[in-house]
């Protein structure tokens, strides 16, 4: 790895390790660029992972603490108050250290659906201004760069690809057949899931052994194909990157200009560092990225870096979800392996006969681990103590099938991430502030896939079965929107290379970028996005039209 | 470790979201995770020594009570329930180390549910003297209370972690729910996927 002093100005500086910022600081070191990546959270390694449902969160925080608390309000009449149920990660490698690895490109559709569908009330939904045909090579090279497996071309809905996916689907689960019953009753069909995930030996990677341990644990054996397994070790190998764990970058600086001068973060020891550089690339995601803009300030942007049309921080979209359960009559042991293993892509367009705008995808799955199953895993009701819990646990923790729905969630202009004017995080920076309140479409497309998700379940073979109840989002995982992008100046953050409108040499690339939220899990294109980024960043440096500020 | 956020843990994609591990706040664990290191390995010594565990929180006679209501939450039927799976262990554990700011919850809760067992059986002594009627009586009695969700939710985490943390000794939570515990699996995984004769997927165009 190489090391820069901070008063040496790199070429780049990429803020956050996840899968964008990895990815954006793999290609640019790679074309011949100093690049220094600053990591707020620490770097932690395949040893530090336990199948432990007690310490699985010490890997730097998967979710809003006390640390960096994160606020929520629906509507800018409420105060906000704290909230733990937003999660990104906090550790070289980001969230997609501690995902399920499902992991779906985006249907050609997703990118221009406002021309399809029209104009929604009540939304800012729009088009994106990248074509599924300009982003399809980038999403083959995540597949085949990152590791994925999965089989292309047996989905009647998926949009055309150029290359198979590089390793075979992972083993079919319990659930993935119920719902190829299920499906095949119904008249839908069942497709595999795509997953970040090595089901072979792949590049020096070992294959998963299906511990189950996925979603919200770091693997141990680095087959999970996270930013910190398939890109950092090339980071670590460079002699044109240097990655800095622990550094919380806390302002984007810039000159009388208005150009970018470099960024100030806290280090280890929350000494204040000045890391020069020509320019930023902002990749901490649609919390994170918002929120920094909105924290740099200057005399050129006083309501915020990039922010001259008030857009930073607007058109938040956490994503929508519904589900169902059932009960079925043998074990299906879905503890075991990946997430899920197949899905149900027929209502993913909306339509509308429905009567309102929604789609989504649902899934099956099961895998819950068991602290958290007996705590909330049981049907609604099971009595909560005594001998009919515990027969109620014996039989149904290996027996308990999800099918689960990811769905569209409208972009909404007063859906926002703001500064927190009274909260503070522990190195006194205002917290994040979520503000956000579900579209009425949003709330009736929920209720239609809790009830396709019930049929699913039916059809499944179920002997019980209960949906959760719909409900406004609170809890929010895959956070998108916020610094959009857009080919109008007024109406966007970011153009469709994701450079910022108001100042040349600053990047945002990560989920704050998407425009809608397609149909929810957003990595695959994430990451897909910013490959595009990097390349077009390189050509543009490469022509000498990224240049340093001068005076510096 | 709240109910409330417990309970917000479950079967859908939220539960993820909604919190950690059995609700545990990640700056939680990360600022106790030297005390549960440190329960850990006070349990791995109880276990090496062969003796009966040692209580560092719980007077014996507290212990008695706490490890009856316990017995009601998961009881010991035609299975091993949170007795014998020393969940008391895992409490008085949790209450020394990385729960030390819950102790009040417990020596309080202890006070009414005296005054319970009082209440409703005036000639009994402790709760653990009660028959198991009368405890499960006194116990809806005050299910709702912090006491009682705070009492059920680490029996179920002892119950269910694992069992380095002093609770869930010798499997017995894990055997009961049918997790292996092996962490490492082979396909099939489980009865349908074992049973299926789905022909493997062709490749089309892909």
């Amino acid at each position: 790895m190489a090391r820069y002093n901070p008063n040496t100005q790199v070429d780049f500086v990429v803020v956050g390790s996840g899968v964008s910022g990895g990815i954006m600081a793999k290609e640019l070191s790679a074309a011949g660029f100093h690049v220094v990546v600053l990591e707020q959270g620490e770097y932690l390694h395949e040893k530090d992972f336990r199948y432990d449902q007690l310490q699985r969160t010490t890997h730097s925080a998967l979710v809003a603490d006390d640390m960096n608390p994160v606020t929520f309000r629906q509507t800018d009449k409420e105060k906000a108050v704290r909230s733990r149920a937003f999660g990104y990660g906090r550790c070289v490698g980001g969230g997609t250290v501690h995902y399920s690895g499902s992991s779906w490109r985006h249907h050609e559709s997703d990118f221009h659906e406002r021309s399809l569908w029209g104009p929604i009330a009540g939304s800012g939904f729009d088009d994106w201004p990248v074509t599924y045909a300009e982003l399809e090579p980038y999403y083959t090279k995540v597949e085949w760069e990152i590791g994925y497996s999965g089989v292309g071309g047996v989905s009647p809905f998926e949009s055309p690809r150029s290359k198979p996916y590089p390793l075979p689907p992972m083993p079919n689960k319990s659930s993935g057949v119920l719902m190829e019953r299920a499906a095949k009753k119904l008249g839908y069909h069942a497709v595999p899931v795509p997953v970040a995930m090595l089901s072979e030996a792949y590049r020096g990677r070992q294959a998963c052994i299906h511990c189950g341990f996925c979603s919200g644990f770091g693997c141990q054996v680095g087959a999970k194909s996270s930013s910190l397994a398939a890109i950092i070790p090339s980071l670590e190998k460079s002699s044109h990157c240097e990655l800095r764990p622990n550094s919380y970058v806390r302002e984007i600086s810039v000159d009388k200009s208005g150009k970018v001068t470099g960024a100030v973060y806290f280090d280890a020891n929350k000494k204040e560092v000045f890391q020069k550089a020509k320019a930023v690339i902002v990749c901490a995601n649609g919390l994170g990225s918002p929120r920094l803009l909105l924290m740099s300030k200057s005399s050129v942007f006083p309501d915020g870096l990039a922010n001259s049309n008030g857009v930073v921080g607007k058109y938040f979209i956490p994503g929508c979800n519904a589900s169902a359960h059932g009960i079925l009559e043998h074990e299906l042991n879905e503890y075991k392996s990946v997430t899920t293993t197949r899905a149900i892509e027929d209502f993913y367009n909306a339509d509308p006969k429905r009567g309102f705008y929604g789609g989504g995808r649902i899934d099956a799955r099961g895998n819950v681990p068991p602290i958290s199953f007996a705590m909330g895993g049981l049907a609604p009701d099971v009595p909560r103590w005594g001998s009919e819990f515990k027969k109620a646990l014996k039989n149904d923790f290996s027996r308990t099938l999800t099918m689960q729905g990811f769905l569209t969630c409208l972009p909404v202009e007063s859906n926002n991430v703001t500064l927190d004017p009274d909260v503070k995080d522990a190195w006194g920076l205002p917290a994040i502030r979520v503000t956000y309140k579900d579209h009425p479409d949003d709330m009736k497309n929920k209720a239609f896939f809790r009830d396709r998700a019930l049929e699913l379940i039916d059809a499944a073979g179920a002997t019980k079965k209960w949906a959760d109840p719909v409900r406004e989002e609170r809890a929010m995982g895959h956070t998108m929107g916020g610094c959009r992008m857009g080919n109008d100046p007024k109406t966007s953050v970011v153009d469709k290379f994701h450079r910022a409108h108001d100042v040349p040499n600053l990047y945002v690339v990560d989920g704050s970028s998407f425009v809608t939220s397609a149909r929810n899990l957003p990595t695959c294109t994430i990451s897909a996005l910013a490959y595009r980024a990097a390349d077009n960043i390189i050509r543009t440096a490469k022509n000498g039209s990224i240049k340093a500020p001068t005076g510096l | 470790m709240n109910q409330r956020s417990l309970e917000k843990q479950g079967a859908s994609r939220r539960s993820f979201l909604a919190g950690s591990a059995a609700g545990l706040g990640s700056a939680w664990v990360a600022a106790n995770w030297p005390g549960i290191l440190a329960a850990q390995e006070h349990a791995r010594q109880v276990a090496a020594s062969g003796q009966p565990g040692k209580l560092d929180f719980f007077s014996p006679e507290q212990a008695a009570e706490v490890e009856s209501v316990a017995a009601q939450i998961i009881p010991s039927d035609d299975s091993p329930g949170a007795r014998e799976a020393g969940c008391l262990y895992f409490i008085d554990r949790a209450l020394t180390t990385f729960d030390k700011d819950r102790q009040s919850v417990y020596t309080d809760g202890l006070g009414a549910l005296q005054a319970k067992t009082h209440e409703l059986f005036p000639s009994a002594g402790k709760f653990s003297g009660l028959t198991p009627a009368q405890q499960i009586q006194v116990l809806k009695a005050i299910e709702t209370t912090p006491f009682f969700m705070q009492v059920r939710a680490h029996t179920v985490t002892g119950f269910l972690a694992n069992p380095e943390h002093g609770g869930n000794q010798n499997e017995i939570g894990w055997k009961l729910i049918g997790f292996e515990g092996k962490f490492r699996y082979e396909p099939p995984f489980g009865y349908y996927d074992r049973e299926s004769k789905s022909a493997a997927l062709t490749t089309g165009k892909g």
